[in-house]
C-alpha cells in the first residue's frame, strides 16, 4: 500500500490563516498604515487560502498521494470563519457608535467643565484657556476623548 | 496647546497608563460619565466590562473655547493621524 504524503499545503494554509487573525491585533493594530485599512491581514489570509485551495486539490484529486480528506475540509472551515470572523470585526463591530448627533460642532463654544487630574486635582476647560504655558497664553486646547485603557 | 484626554477611566487607572507609557500630558477623569454625555459622546455598554464609555473623539479648540476642528471618527480603529491634527493645529493661528 502507498505511503500517502503528508499535506503540508494544508497545514500551512492553516496556521497562516490563524497567523493573520492573530497579528492583527497583536502587531499590525499598533501601526495606522495596517490598522486603518487591514490589508497585511487581508495579504496574509489570501496566502492562507490559496495554500488551503492546493490542499484541497491535492487532497480529493490525488487521494493516493496526498492525505486530508477528512482534516482539510475541517481546517478549510475553520480558517474561512477566521476570514469571515476578522472581516465582520473589522468591518463592522467597530463602526458600531452612537450618532452623537448632539456633539459641539465647528464654530460652536464647547461646554465648560470641571474634572479630576491624574492627582485627583480639580482641573476646568475654562481654566485651561487661561492659564499660561510656558509664560505666553495658551493658542487653545485639544480634547481628546478616548474609550479608555484596559 | 494643552492637549487634555479624557475618559471613564479613573485617576489612578490613569496615573498607570500615564506611567507605562510615559505621556506627560494632562488626563482627566469622567467616571460618570457626565462630561461625556454633555458633549453627546456616550457609547453604552461599550467598555470592556459592560461599562459605559465615550465614543472616541477630537476637538480642538481656539483660546476662547471655541471648536474651530472636530473629528468624530466613524470607525473606533481609525483615529485622527498626528499630521491632521498638526495641520488643524496650524491653521488656528
Amino acid at each position: 500500500m502507498n505511503q500517502r504524503r503528508w499535506n503540508w499545503h494544508l497545514w500551512t494554509g492553516f496556521v497562516v490563516c490563524l497567523t493573520a487573525f492573530a497579528s492583527y491585533f497583536f502587531v499590525f493594530v499598533r501601526f495606522p498604515v495596517t490598522r486603518d485599512v487591514p490589508w497585511a491581514s487581508f495579504l496574509l489570509f489570501g496566502t492562507g487560502i490559496a495554500f488551503l485551495f492546493f490542499a484541497l486539490k491535492h487532497a480529493f484529486g490525488e487521494p493516493q498521494q496526498y492525505r486530508g480528506k477528512i482534516a482539510g475540509p475541517i481546517l478549510s472551515l475553520i480558517s474561512l470563519f477566521a476570514v469571515g470572523f476578522f472581516c465582520f470585526l473589522t468591518f463592522y463591530q467597530t463602526r458600531q457608535l452612537p450618532p452623537s448627533a448632539g456633539a459641539p460642532r465647528v464654530g460652536q463654544k464647547a461646554p465648560d467643565f470641571v474634572l479630576p487630574d491624574t492627582n485627583n486635582r480639580p482641573i476646568s476647560l475654562s481654566g485651561l484657556l487661561s492659564t499660561p504655558l510656558a509664560n505666553s497664553p495658551p493658542k487653545g486646547v485639544l480634547l481628546v476623548f478616548y474609550r479608555g485603557y484596559w | 496647546m494643552w492637549p487634555v484626554a479624557i475618559s471613564v477611566d479613573t485617576p489612578e487607572m490613569s496615573r498607570e497608563l500615564c506611567q507605562k507609557a510615559g505621556y506627560t500630558y494632562t488626563f482627566l477623569s469622567d467616571p460618570k460619565a457626565e462630561v461625556i454625555r454633555r458633549y453627546d459622546l456616550l457609547h453604552p455598554g461599550a467598555g470592556v466590562n459592560g461599562q459605559d464609555i465615550a465614543r472616541p473623539a477630537e476637538f480642538l479648540l481656539d483660546s476662547s473655547g471655541v471648536i474651530r476642528w472636530a473629528n468624530l471618527t466613524e470607525d473606533f480603529r481609525v483615529r485622527a493621524r498626528p499630521e491632521q491634527i498638526i495641520e488643524a493645529v496650524k491653521r488656528l493661528h
